[in-house]
């Protein structure tokens, strides 16, 4: 009994190991796809680089200026070499705006936006796998017709519609949660820095009014992105679920007579468990894309509202920092999620490929 | 909570009692609803706002005129939708900005299905380092989110209108190069295909002529979705002030414009567009749904 065992757990383990050497290669080449695809987008545009970036009102000598400053004069394939070089050395160039490392900019903003990102996530998911199981168990019911119109009207919802229209009941109507500013109220000290998140920081430090107040600003926006964010979750536990029960597994269960209860959460779940993954990390991914709408729509100090400013400057080095920032968390993201498979699934890792 | 009963499959439990519907299944349409009622719901408002925006233009008023002494003015028989800070009819705009969404939505989303489609037919057909290529380049565009993909391409280009639908398409050409790519992957494998190759036609003529129609199929479906996220993009972007800018009449451009109202309490220049949308939006999704349409981005 115990020696196939162990050489079960031997073999994933090395099957494990291949996987993951596999799965980073490909990462750091699409990391640097990222990276020439955003770079080339952003430079090589139809029209005058330097111009477009100085702004609709700028002095001959500025636009100059600024060529000069970027090497925007020298050839392309210069150009390339120097941000590559850059990018390698974590130097994500200067802000034309701010005049300040774009890097260092947008990593001081990344707390913000994403205390904002997991609280929405574990909302969607506290929402989203329960309706999921219990439609996918009473399949063609009222409830789950219920439940697949809230996840078509999830999906189809605008961020920045629902946004407003909470602002306006619960907010201004209502007076409920404060307006949309910023992530505290004006005054009040962010509590000292462990994580970067004032809720949890809060709490660490003893400030309980701070954490309080920080769930309160954080509220409405969460529930903005988690209503959206809920609706796909449930799609997918739905499909998931109903596929888990229709199997040879769960009809033998049925038929030795396991109850019903512990069929659907313990045998059904754990098999839904891999399409649920990929939706939470679909979702988590869309988030990181900072929510643009979102931070900005309730002025949220993250780095979604930071691009919102880079755009409406045309500081496109900024912009450009955001997006392979975005790419870069994207990829990182989808590393963990197949390691998250590989080890909920044991034929991933020992297949040695994943699907599609 | 446990049952003793080990459960039966639905098909041998005897149906329960369900008083007066049991009789409206003899009558086609109500069946039909019942049935299917997201889809109803879905063709209903589509029917509808399509109906909107191939008649709804010629029906309301001009929907850049100003009216300085009617600014701000709440819904009314009048203005059906109010009227926003210039005096302009809410609801004339938003007529107006139905036709032109829904016309970007569409072309976005057929624009996107032809490439992605073509693009797809060739990795999935002729697979090998091709197909590796493709499938790479296609990983490194879907590791940014569709929105943001659109918004710097725009950023990077001229703000225009075509710009908007070019970005967009960009955005969602690799959601349909693997959904076709899959499909052709299953078809090849085909006696038809063998047999087509056989008869002595040319790879390429057997790739588009005869597995790309048989192909299309999720691909179509998908596209009804797509539809209603290329609405939403353009939209978003335009809330953002990206692409499409004032005075257009877009329903993003108005959300946009009219946000700031809601401090002061004129909901209806901002509640009203952002409704339109989700409404286009849902109308789409419904029938995409009901046809069992994979989620895009």
């Amino acid at each position: 009994m115990a020696a196939p065992k162990r050489a079960a757990t031997l073999l994933s383990k090395v099957g494990m190991r291949r996987y993951l050497a596999k799965r980073f290669a490909i990462s750091l080449l699409t990391v640097f796809g990222i990276v020439v695809v955003v770079f080339f987008i952003v430079r090589v545009v139809p029209g005058d680089a330097a111009s477009l970036r100085a702004g609709p009102y700028a002095t001959e000598e500025r636009i100059q200026y600024i060529a000069d400053q970027y090497g925007l004069n020298d050839p392309i394939s210069e150009q390339f070499v120097d941000y590559m070089s850059g990018f390698v050395r974590g130097d994500l160039g200067v802000s034309i705006r701010t005049n300040q490392p774009v890097l260092g900019e947008l990593l001081d903003r990344l707390p913000a936006s994403l205390e904002l990102a997991l609280y929405s996530v574990l909302l969607a998911v506290l929402i989203g796998v329960p309706l999921g199981i219990v439609a996918a168990a009473r399949q063609g019911s009222w409830l789950d017709n219920s439940a697949r119109f809230f996840a078509v009207i999830g999906s189809s919802m605008a961020l920045f519609w629902l946004g407003l229209l909470l602002i306006f009941f619960f907010a201004f109507g209502l007076g409920w949660f404060p307006g949309p500013v910023d992530r505290l109220a004006v005054g009040t000290a962010p509590p000292p820095t462990v994580t970067g998140f004032y809720t949890i920081d809060g709490v660490l430090s003893g400030q309980f009014a701070v954490a309080w107040e920080a769930v309160r600003y954080l509220a409405l926006p969460v529930f903005t992105l988690g209503f959206v964010l809920a609706a796909s979750i449930l799609k997918m536990v739905r499909v998931a679920m109903i596929e888990a029960l229709d199997s040879d597994y769960i009809r033998t269960a049925k038929a030795v007579g396991v109850p019903r209860m512990r069929m659907l959460l313990v045998d059904g779940t754990r098999n839904a468990l891999i399409p649920v993954i990929t939706t939470i990390g679909i979702v988590l991914g869309f988030m990181l894309g900072g929510n643009i709408i979102v931070e900005f729509l309730f002025s949220w100090p993250g780095v979604g509202r930071y691009a919102f400013d880079a755009i409406s400057t045309s500081d496109l080095e900024s912009l450009q920092g955001f997006v392979i920032l975005v790419g870069i968390l994207y990829v990182i993201l989808n590393i963990v999620i197949d390691v998250a498979y590989a080890l909920a699934d044991p034929r991933i890792r020992l297949g040695g490929s994943a699907s599609t | 909570m446990t049952e003793t009963v080990p459960d039966r499959s639905p098909e041998f439990v005897p149906e329960e009692f369900e008083g007066p519907d049991r009789q409206s299944r003899t009558k086609m349409s109500l069946g039909f609803v019942r049935r299917k009622p997201l889809l109803v719901v879905g063709v209903s408002l589509l029917v509808l706002l399509v109906g909107l925006a191939i008649v709804g233009p010629f029906l309301v008023g001009d929907p850049l005129s100003t009216d300085p002494a009617n600014t701000f003015q709440a819904p009314s028989a009048a203005h059906w939708f109010g009227t926003d800070r210039f005096g302009r009819d809410v609801f004339a705009r938003s007529v107006h900005a139905a036709r032109l969404d829904l016309t970007i939505g569409i072309t976005i989303s057929l624009l996107a299905l032809t490439v992605g489609s073509f693009i797809g037919v060739i990795a999935g057909y002729f697979g090998g380092s091709t197909d590796e290529v493709i499938m790479r380049l296609t990983d490194v565009v879907l590791a940014f989110p569709g929105f943001v993909l659109a918004l710097i391409i725009v950023a990077a280009l001229e703000e225009t209108m075509v710009n908007v639908i070019l970005a967009v398409s960009v955005a969602f050409v690799p959601y349909f190069i693997r959904l076709t790519r899959a499909q052709v992957l299953k078809e090849r494998e085909l006696e038809y295909v063998d047999g087509a190759r056989l008869a002595g036609n040319s790879s390429m003529r057997v790739a588009f002529r005869h597995v790309l129609p048989n192909s299309l199929g999720p691909s179509v479906v998908g596209a009804t979705l797509v539809t209603g996220y290329a609405v939403l993009t353009v939209a978003g972007l335009a809330f953002l002030s990206v692409g499409i800018q004032p005075p257009t009449p877009e329903w993003g451009v108005m959300v946009g414009e009219g946000a700031k109202d809601i401090i002061t309490g004129e909901w209806w220049t901002s509640m009203f567009p952002g409704g339109m949308i989700v409404l286009a939006v849902m109308a789409f999704h419904f029938i995409g749904d009901e046809f069992g349409g994979e989620a895009a981005s």
